[in-house]
């Protein structure tokens, strides 16, 4: 079954970091009376039969006890194939699809409890939301559709102006104040999104498959603002994609769900070496393993000895740069964290990760289930 | 049950129907029930409508008499308003209004338009029947708004709302003026009234529309936003369904002025419309073509100017003063005042002389009597020949139609057994070659020429009709095709509806083939795009009276004249559907048929046209719902439909006897307009 449970490990962002959003057992069907199915406790016990049960019956369900913490700061991102429930789930963060079952704590506030009236208070000021087609408004120009939330709002002129020009400023919109979104490219409008989402100040950022309606030139080149935009703001955000190499570019944890429910939560390196199911190892199939993998994912089991003295290199030093560093270094490099040794990779090693990451290919593809499947799951 | 099915969706079904019809047909003289349906077997619906009309005004004759003297005081005051303006300040306004939406080519023509009323000497009636126009838009706009706010707002509300303007839509407007009429009392409030009833539909519908198909993410950004609903509404729903909410005023406007003109026909309204039809029941036909187009001029203008506001661009006008933004504001108000000052000084301004007017409906008169005689024996041998061999075949039947007198000959007993054989061989020959389908219509058609649709035993008829609609929608079709079905039967109208089938049947078919022929045409070829373009538009915009005049101008009254007019407007939709359905196809598909190797004539027959088959299929449903529109209009000319019926009903006051065959005929136009729509959604998905 390719349903594997969530590994609780990895469901919550290291102890460190304290949970900014927490979603927990979070269900949504669609369907005549749903509710219903949610009287006895099957619900925690055994979700997937319930499903399972609702299904049967003509009951959609788009979320099935999906759970998960975002950390203050982190980019958590959701991905999955058209279907798989991501945009549910991202909806129901913000209660634009009300959820049929769970909790959505927000500074451990549950947003399920909020009334309207508060609900609309929250989303003034603590949720930004960026979509796909950029749900711009067509009859407002680009200042009015980024000062749209602060007028909602009854903003006063002076407040809003400094702000929608420090949003334009960040997103890089200077000189288009006064054209309308048909006038603008798809990649400048969705600028114009982020910066109405961005205008509120808010801290938590949803942003559902932001960059997938356009090119592949502009996608990158977004990513990269986007992650600067990142950098200087520090939001806690919940991004949505179809695409694993984007995921990887900007993820600092993936969810991957598929039929409503979570594959597998994890760094985007822990999918790839450690695929919970055939169904993630073939999803990351396609990733160039030598550019993601880092010196530190690839260290020899047993150390050998005095690996201390030889040649550093860094823990994040991609297999890609590593390769001509350990040709013809049968001895290996020692692979250092802030200056702290922390174990050596030699050829033999970085050979053995690979070969597993390949065996479980094979096995994805020939459809049967590899050991390491059954291991990590 | 499922052996059932299986026998109610195949050949057996209908094989059994013909079987039937036939034998009815063989011993029609035993069982005369079968072709005429008896009257015993009519529910007496009419007196007790009347009846139940009475103790309607009886009762609360009072209110809807207070409501319409309320209304009839606005209405003074609106009408009193309009008709104070100087004419000049009138053509300056509406110079200035085409100007700014349009830019000078319209400008020039609504200022000719304008000029002509003027010139010709009916500047007062066009004013009043402006003021209707004026008075009942913006009623219609507000009721039509809320009722469609409503309806997108609930989905259950909508399930309602739907079918009610469906009927107001289709149920002929004749056929409420009566019952308005009696409640409201005489005088221009019904005409009012009547127009509030007929606009209201298309905004309604509009209004729904637009805000259904409002982009789901854009509303979902709007709510995180942290929109409440009232502004969400307002601010981003509202404003994004803008262009489709305008094009239901647009519409709006143009059914409520339709409806002013036809609503003139119970007199006592001093407008245009009422003049119109004044001419052409003294068969002036001068003066009625002169002044059908006054009618014609206002609908244009008033259609192109409020179409283009729903068009217009967004511009960025930020960065204007406010001298900039409102300049044409401040020159409507600097010309209006400078023109009613002027007028005070020079009074031709606001009066226009009566000498200075130019009338030349005599001339025009002398002009039509001479084409007429001119070329009177062509126009004698159109007609007959269209109605010997097309509509009276369709109507009494080949049995009753072929003499010597008609066509030249006797039908002898001999041709008609030569008959029977030809259409014998011709449904074998069909079935062997296409299949039952086209084998059960040659049947049929075989059979209908031969007694007329007057003719045809009416249970057979019903039961090919719910077995049709079985066949096209299923049970539930069927369901609503034999309660229509059972209404005309049991209301005693079924030869009324027949003959309205019959009218429109042969109408919509004509309009169809040759329609469908322009359609292609102007697909293909541009310049014949660009030809029938402006036509087409004109005839749509038409107040449907203005229509019969060139037609009864050479025709004179008759069935023949009726049918020319239908076509002429039922026409439209299905050169446009065609137009629209073939330059829709996907260049792939037709690069992929060039590649195949297609001459252009099969490029046409076996690729343009089978993929723009949903469309042009919809044009038909719309050709359908005209043709039944114009019907109502065309009994004016002389018919014996449900269209006469009505007619008669309002002419006699007969409040029962004109809203049954006004719900006759809705029954028949929302039933076609069902399975057409059924057939077309089928299509698409294919």
């Amino acid at each position: 079954m390719p349903t594997a449970a969530p590994e609780p490990a990895d469901a919550t962002p290291a102890a460190s970091l304290v949970p900014k959003l927490s979603c927990k057992n979070l269900w949504k069907v669609y369907g005549s009376n749903p509710q219903h199915w949610f009287r006895d406790n099957a619900v925690t016990t055994d979700p997937v039969a319930l499903a399972q049960g609702m299904r049967a019956k003509g009951l959609i369900p788009a979320a099935v006890n999906v759970s998960f913490d975002v950390a203050k700061g982190e980019i958590f991102v959701i991905m999955g194939l058209s279907g798989s429930g991501k945009s549910t789930v991202v909806r129901c963060l913000s209660r634009l699809v009300e959820p049929t079952y769970g909790e959505i704590l927000l500074d451990g506030e549950d947003l399920l409890r909020k009334s309207a009236r508060e609900l609309i208070e929250i989303r003034r000021h603590k949720i930004g939301m960026v979509f796909q087609n950029f749900g711009l408004m067509p009859h407002l120009s680009v200042i009015e559709n980024i000062a749209f939330p602060l007028r909602l709002q009854g903003l006063a002129e002076r407040e809003r102006r400094s702000r929608v020009e420090k949003v334009i400023a960040l997103v890089g919109l200077e000189g288009r104040e006064k054209s309308y979104p048909h006038q603008l490219s798809g990649g400048q409008q969705q600028r114009v999104g982020i910066a109405r989402s961005l205008a509120t100040e808010p801290e938590l950022w949803l942003l559902d498959e932001p960059f997938s309606a356009l090119d592949p030139m502009i996608r990158r080149q977004m990513q990269d603002e986007f992650l600067s935009i990142q950098r200087k703001l520090r939001k806690s955000i919940v991004f949505i994609t179809h695409d694993f190499l984007e995921a990887l570019r900007i993820a600092d944890r993936i969810m991957l769900m598929r039929d409503g429910q979570i594959v597998q939560i994890g760094r985007p390196v822990d999918l790839i070496i450690n695929p919970a199911d055939e169904y993630v190892a073939e999803f990351t199939r396609d990733v160039p393993l030598v550019r993601v993998l880092k010196a530190a994912d690839v260290l020899a089991e047993k150390v050998p000895e005095g690996s201390a003295a030889l040649p550093g290199v860094d823990a994040e030093t991609t297999i890609e740069d590593l390769l001509p560093m350990l040709a013809g270094r049968h001895d290996g490099l020692s692979v250092t964290r802030s200056g702290q040794h922390i174990g050596c990779v030699t050829p033999t090693s970085l050979i053995d990760a690979l070969a597993r990451r390949a065996d479980l290919h094979g096995a994805a593809m020939r459809g049967t289930k590899s050991p390491a499947v059954g291991d990590a799951g | 049950m499922n052996g059932l099915r299986h026998w109610f969706s195949g050949v057996h079904a209908w094989a059994a129907l013909i079987a039937l019809t036939l034998a009815l047909l063989i011993f029609r003289d035993a069982l005369a029930w079968s072709v005429r349906y008896p009257n015993e077997w009519v529910v007496p619906l009419t007196p007790w409508l009347n009846s139940g009309m009475n103790w309607v005004i009886d009762h609360f004759g009072a209110y809807f008499r207070a409501f319409s003297d309320t209304l009839a005081v606005v209405m003074r005051l609106v009408r009193n308003l309009i008709n104070a303006l100087p004419w000049s300040v009138v053509l300056a306004l509406v110079t200035v209004a085409a100007f700014a939406l349009a830019g000078w080519r319209l400008a020039l023509f609504s200022f000719a338009a304008v000029l002509y009323m003027v010139v010709i000497g009916f500047w007062t009636q066009a004013m009043n029947s402006l003021a209707l126009v004026v008075l009942s838009v913006p009623i219609a706009v507000i009721i039509g708004f809320a009722i469609g706010t409503l309806g997108f707002a609930s989905e259950r509300a909508d399930r309602a709302i739907r079918p009610t303007m469906d009927l107001l839509q289709t149920v002929p407007a004749f056929a409420y003026l009566l019952p308005i009429l009696l409640l409201f009392g005489f005088g221009p409030v019904v005409g009012l009234i009547a127009s509030l009833l007929y606009a209201v539909p298309p905004m309604v519908r509009n209004t729904t529309l637009g805000l259904r198909s409002v982009n789901a993410e854009t509303v979902e950004a709007g709510r995180m936003s942290g929109a409440t609903t009232a502004q969400l509404f307002w601010r981003v729903q509202v404003p994004c369904a803008k262009r489709q909410i305008l094009l239901g005023i647009n519409q709006t406007t143009m059914a409520a002025f339709s409806m002013v003109i036809i609503a003139s026909i119970i007199g006592g309204t001093a407008d245009i419309g009422w003049e119109v039809l004044t001419a052409i029941r003294r068969a002036l036909f001068g003066e009625s073509l002169l002044l059908g187009l006054v009618i014609a001029l206002m609908a244009m203008v008033m259609d192109r100017l409020t179409a283009r506001i729903a068009v217009r661009e967004i511009t960025d006008r930020q960065d204007q003063s406010f001298a900039q933004r409102y300049r044409y504001w401040i020159i409507a108000l600097i010309l209006a005042l400078g023109l009613s000052l002027l007028a005070q000084v020079m009074p031709f301004l606001s009066d226009y002389p009566r000498e200075w007017r130019y009338y030349p409906a005599a001339q025009l008169n002398a002009a039509v009597t001479y084409i007429v005689a001119e070329f009177s024996t062509s126009i004698d041998l159109i007609k007959r020949v269209a109605f010997f061999y097309v509509m009276l075949p369709v109507k009494m039947g080949l049995e009753r139609t072929i003499s010597p007198f008609s066509w030249g000959f006797t039908f002898t007993d001999t041709l008609k057994v030569a008959y029977a054989v030809a259409i014998v061989a011709l449904t074998g020959v069909a079935w062997l070659r296409r299949g039952w389908r086209i084998a059960t219509l040659s049947a049929f058609i075989g059979i209908l020429l031969f007694v007329g649709i007057t003719g045809m035993p009416w249970p057979t008829m019903a039961g090919m009709a719910v077995l049709l609609a079985y066949q096209v929608g299923g049970r539930r079709m069927a369901l609503g095709m034999a309660a229509g079905m059972g209404f005309l039967l049991l209301t005693g109208i079924w030869q009324e509806a027949m003959l309205s089938v019959y009218l429109c049947g042969i109408a919509v078919l004509l309009s169809f083939v040759i329609g469908g022929t322009l359609g292609v045409l102007a697909a293909e070829f541009r310049p014949v795009s660009a030809v029938l373009r402006p036509i087409n538009d004109t005839l749509q915009t038409m107040p449907l009276f203005v229509i019969l005049i060139p037609f009864v101008m050479i025709f004179k009254i008759g069935e023949f004249t009726a049918l020319l007019a239908i076509i002429a407007y039922a026409i439209v939709p299905s050169i446009r559907y065609t137009e629209l359905g073939i330059r829709g196809v996907s260049p792939e598909a037709i690069e992929a048929g060039r590649i195949c190797g297609c001459t252009p004539w099969q490029l046409l027959w076996r690729v343009k046209l089978p993929l723009a088959s949903p469309v042009i299929m919809l044009g038909l449903n719309q050709t359908i719902m005209y043709a039944i529109v114009m019907l109502v209009i065309a009994a004016l000319v002389g018919t014996s439909d449900l269209g006469q019926m009505v007619y008669i009903g309002l002419g006699d006051g007969d409040f029962g006897v004109g809203i049954i065959a006004g719900v006759g005929m809705a029954v028949i136009a929302m039933l076609a307009d069902r399975m057409m729509q059924t057939i077309s959604r089928k299509q698409a998905r294919n």
